[in-house]
């Protein structure tokens, strides 16, 4: 089935530059790929796949060069090839399809007028013969109205759809090779199913040959028919789809299949006093009602996870809880008194509580202060902690979350790794020494294994200090791990709950069931299976 | 999952867009408004009045009270303000206390000439910083990007009549231009131009270089991106993903840059009118002001706001009316 060689990489070597110094990202990687082949890349962010991928239009982000090796292109060296030639190849015969869609789709023009710019200024087909083709091509991305859809605005279409148009998209040339990098990684489950379907049934119809840089296995083992793994810049190994998966040779590849093997004992059954209880709960913003009679407890040792795809109401249930958004029905307890509807009019005992830790560690520090004040501002604000006792408790803080605090404690947010971002983030919420600790998506921007130290973590000082976790996520092997108990929410209503074990052994509710069935697995079949049951069902 | 299209037509946005500006229009009244509470408080603090700049030093005391009960100087001030706004806002600013004629004739006469210049100023530096602002931003860091840099802010780094001698000095002495600005009813179009270029001139050296940075540097902004990697990987030239990519999104601090200076063209000219003797509003304000003639004083400020309230308004709809994001909801 291997068609002639397309690309060749040999040996290729990209530097980045961090201050004034350049170090090597990629060292030295091979890669060949064939007419019409996938070629899953894939490895932790850092790996060095997304600059790979660019490498293989001749392209290197600001900050990096291509220092070494060589690039061919069907018989053309992108390295020795002007820039004049390498334009003419981008978006013609090699076209790129961005992580976020809704970020890399310019907000100032209409969806028909981005697709139709590249086969105009190549010269490849008139405007309106394009235009043309990008309803053709909207249609068999499966969008819906596919006649109209063009004519909108970025900010007007959801997220999967920006995808499948973007896809859609780089084919407008009908090019020779796609680099996809992490296409489906911002998209909730029952989304990414429809974007995997739609971009690897357009691959196959136009025979077109695609890099896919992925961190998740699961999705790689769906669309490529190769897959190399990377390691800080280095491949590791390289083999077909089917006989990595039965056989992985190296022992870092292995390890990337372990990580989702972690999941705690199941915990006993719930007793006592609920540490929270959310009654009754019909909240909005507007004139919108984003949560509608929304109930579950919170006990003491136990992690209840809040699942549903984005829009469901998951944070909202979080805002409603820590009284950031005062609800119009029913209301919140603690240790069964009612809590005031709004923030502010709860007492600071009331406040020190309940402490929540975000998705964006990023975004969630003050980038100014240093882990000293970050740590101890809480600890100062809610248990009075002065002088000594208050350096004390956040060299304490520091040792719990596994950081060493001589080494750590006067440093800034910027220098610190995402993982190192989050735990910080986690060292603040205990400094309040809470009873109940709001978990929003927090693993969801970090790697597999990354995610694993944090979730190993919560399971620690969960048992250690007596928590509570309320966890939200759309990420169903996070709650295969962690949760004891779940609530699965959709449209602001709790479509149902119970103990994990139930959860996860039907019969479940249909929804819960789509959930279930969209989280990729790791066998090639699943997608053709699954599409297939569900269009049998239909 | 998604059934029905949302319209795409932006009928509902039209009416939204024109709610805005009618609310901004208020608004723009209301700072009017209170501006001319200040500008009329301002000149009851200014000390002496007209009645005795008009008699000078030996008048009597009862002379003056006779000539302030002439001139309704004596009605209490909140009067003496209504009266003034309500035919202000009939046009009528009432008669020079210098000179006996009406307001309004000598302000309307002015008024043209400093439009005429600030226009013709704008003619030349608006263009000249937009592009230069783009191929900055497209050879950034490049010889042509730190020479215009060093330039425009050489240009303005200087005070204007320091820039306006100095054209004076190669450009006037020399003979190319008149230093001396004489406008006569009669003057043809293609005069008025030749004689108006240096003071024209100097108002673009002195405003160029804040549009022409402001414009860098919103372009710059933006061009780390998503979409403008997007644009050079689908093989736009650098040009064009800087034209067609980045452009349309750094318009509104452009369009406000743009403004601010154009109402400076208006306002801020009184230097440059003076040195080249020009007969504007500002050349007008300053008379008056020597000249105690409050009332003056009072109409040409009050112009002067207005400009101010115009322009930014008319910047606020042109920012929003060009950011799909807020002419087309979701």
């Amino acid at each position: 089935m291997r068609g002639e060689v397309l690309l060749t990489i040999r040996d290729l070597r990209i530097e980045g530059r961090s201050g004034d110094t350049w170090s090597e990202i990629v060292k030295g990687v091979d890669l060949t790929l064939h007419k019409g082949e996938v070629l899953g890349l894939i490895g932790e962010s850092g790996a060095g796949k997304s600059t790979l991928g660019l490498a293989a239009m001749g392209f290197a982000r600001d900050g990096c060069r291509i220092s070494g090796g060589t690039i061919d292109f069907d018989g053309i060296d992108l390295r020795k090839a002007s820039e004049g030639e390498r334009r003419a190849l981008r978006g013609k015969r090699i076209a790129y399809v961005a992580q976020s869609a809704a970020a890399s789709f310019n907000p100032a023009h209409k969806l028909i007028d981005q697709y139709c710019e590249g086969p105009v200024v190549h010269g490849v087909m008139a405007r309106d013969k394009a235009a043309a083709d990008a309803v053709e091509l909207y249609r068999r991305m499966r969008l819906p109205n596919p006649d109209e859809i063009g004519f909108r605005y970025p900010h007007q279409v959801s997220g999967g759809q920006l995808q499948r148009a973007m896809t859609a998209m780089a084919m407008a040339c009908r090019p020779d090779l796609i680099i996809f990098d992490e296409p489906t990684t911002a998209l909730d489950v029952t989304t990414q199913i429809e974007v995997l379907a739609a971009i690897r049934d357009i691959v196959r119809q136009f025979g077109t040959a695609a890099i896919y840089i992925t961190h998740d296995l699961a999705v790689v083992a769906q669309m490529a028919d190769r897959i190399k793994v990377l390691l800080r810049g280095v491949e590791v190994e390289e083999a077909d789809t089917r006989s990595m998966l039965a056989a992985p040779r190296e022992d870092y590849t292995r390890s990337l299949w372990a990580v989702r093997s972690f999941a705690r004992p199941e915990q006993s059954q719930a007793t006592g006093t609920p540490v929270v209880s959310v009654r009754n709960i019909t909240a909005g913003y507007g004139t919108v009602d984003v949560l509608k009679n929304v109930s579950f407890d919170i006990h003491a040792r136990r992690t209840v996870a809040v699942v549903g795809e984005s829009g469901s109401g998951k944070s909202t249930t979080a805002r409603v809880i820590t009284g950031l958004l005062p609800p119009r029905e029913g209301e919140v307890l603690f240790e069964n008194k009612p809590l005031p509807p709004s923030f502010k009019a709860r007492s600071r005992e009331q406040l020190r509580q309940c402490q929540m830790i975000y998705q964006m560690a990023d975004t969630a520090l003050n980038p100014k202060l240093r882990l000293r004040e970050l740590i101890g501002r809480p600890a100062q604000m809610y248990l009075g902690l002065k002088g000594r006792a208050l350096e004390e408790r956040v060299r304490e803080l520091l040792a719990m979350i596994e950081l060493e605090p001589d080494r750590f404690i006067d440093r800034l947010p910027g220098e610190l790794s995402g993982g190192q971002k989050q735990r910080i983030g986690i060292a603040r919420a205990l400094a309040a020494e809470p009873k109940l600790i709001i978990c929003d998506e927090v693993t969801s921007a970090l790697d597999q294994i990354v995610q694993e130290g944090i979730l190993k973590l919560l399971d620690r000082l969960q048992s250690e200090l007596d928590l509570a976790y309320m966890f939200i996520t759309h990420d169903l092997a996070t709650v295969k791990a962690i949760a004891d108990e779940v609530v699965v929410m959709q449209s602001g209503l709790v479509v149902e709950k119970g103990p994990k074990s139930e959860m996860f052994r039907p019969p479940n509710e249909p929804y819960t069931d789509l959930l279930l069935s969209s989280v990729p697995e790791m066998d090639p079949d699943w997608l053709t299976r699954l599409l297939a049951s569900r269009s049998g069902q239909a | 999952m998604n059934g029905g299209l949302k319209t795409v037509g932006n009928g509902g946005q039209m009416s939204d867009v024109w709610r805005m500006i009618g609310r901004r229009l208020l608004f723009g009244c209301l700072t009017l408004f209170v501006i001319s509470v200040v500008i009329f408080g301002a000149t009851e603090l200014l000390p002496g009045d007209l009645a005795r700049q008009l008699l000078g030093q030996s008048a009597t005391p009862e002379t003056l009270a006779a000539l302030r009960e002439q001139l309704g100087l004596n009605a209490p001030a909140p009067l003496r303000y209504w009266n003034w706004l309500t035919a202000a806002l009939h046009g009528d600013f009432g008669v020079s206390m210098a000179n006996k004629r009406p307001i309004a004739d000598l302000v309307s006469a002015r008024l043209g000439n400093t439009l005429f210049l600030a226009l013709y100023a704008a003619a030349l530096a608006v263009p000249l910083a937009l592009i230069l602002g783009v191929l900055a931003a497209l050879w950034r860091n490049s010889w042509f990007d730190r020479a215009a840099n060093s330039l425009a802010l050489t240009s303005i780094s200087f005070p204007e009549f320091f820039v306006a001698y100095i054209l004076v000095l190669w450009l006037a002495q020399s003979g190319l231009f008149p230093s001396m600005v004489r406008i006569t009813p009669g003057t043809t179009f293609g005069a008025r131009l030749y004689m108006s270029f240096l003071p024209a001139l100097t108002l673009t050296l002195v405003v160029t270089a804040h549009m022409m940075r402001m414009t860098r540097a919103a372009i710059i902004n933006l061009l780390a991106s998503p979409y403008i990697e997007m644009a050079r990987l689908k093989g736009m030239s650098p040009l064009r993903v800087i034209l067609r990519h980045a452009v349309p999104n750094a318009l509104a601090p452009i369009i406000n840059v743009v403004a601010l200076n154009l109402a400076y063209l208006i306002t801020g000219v009184v230097v440059v009118e003076v040195v080249f003797v020009y007969p504007g509003l500002g050349q007008l304000m300053v008379d008056a002001v020597t000249n105690r003639d409050i009332a003056v004083v009072q109409a040409v400020a009050l112009i002067f706001a207005s400009a101010y309230v115009l322009l930014n308004l008319i910047a606020d709809v042109l920012s929003t009316v060009t950011n799909p994001r807020l002419m087309h909801q979701r």
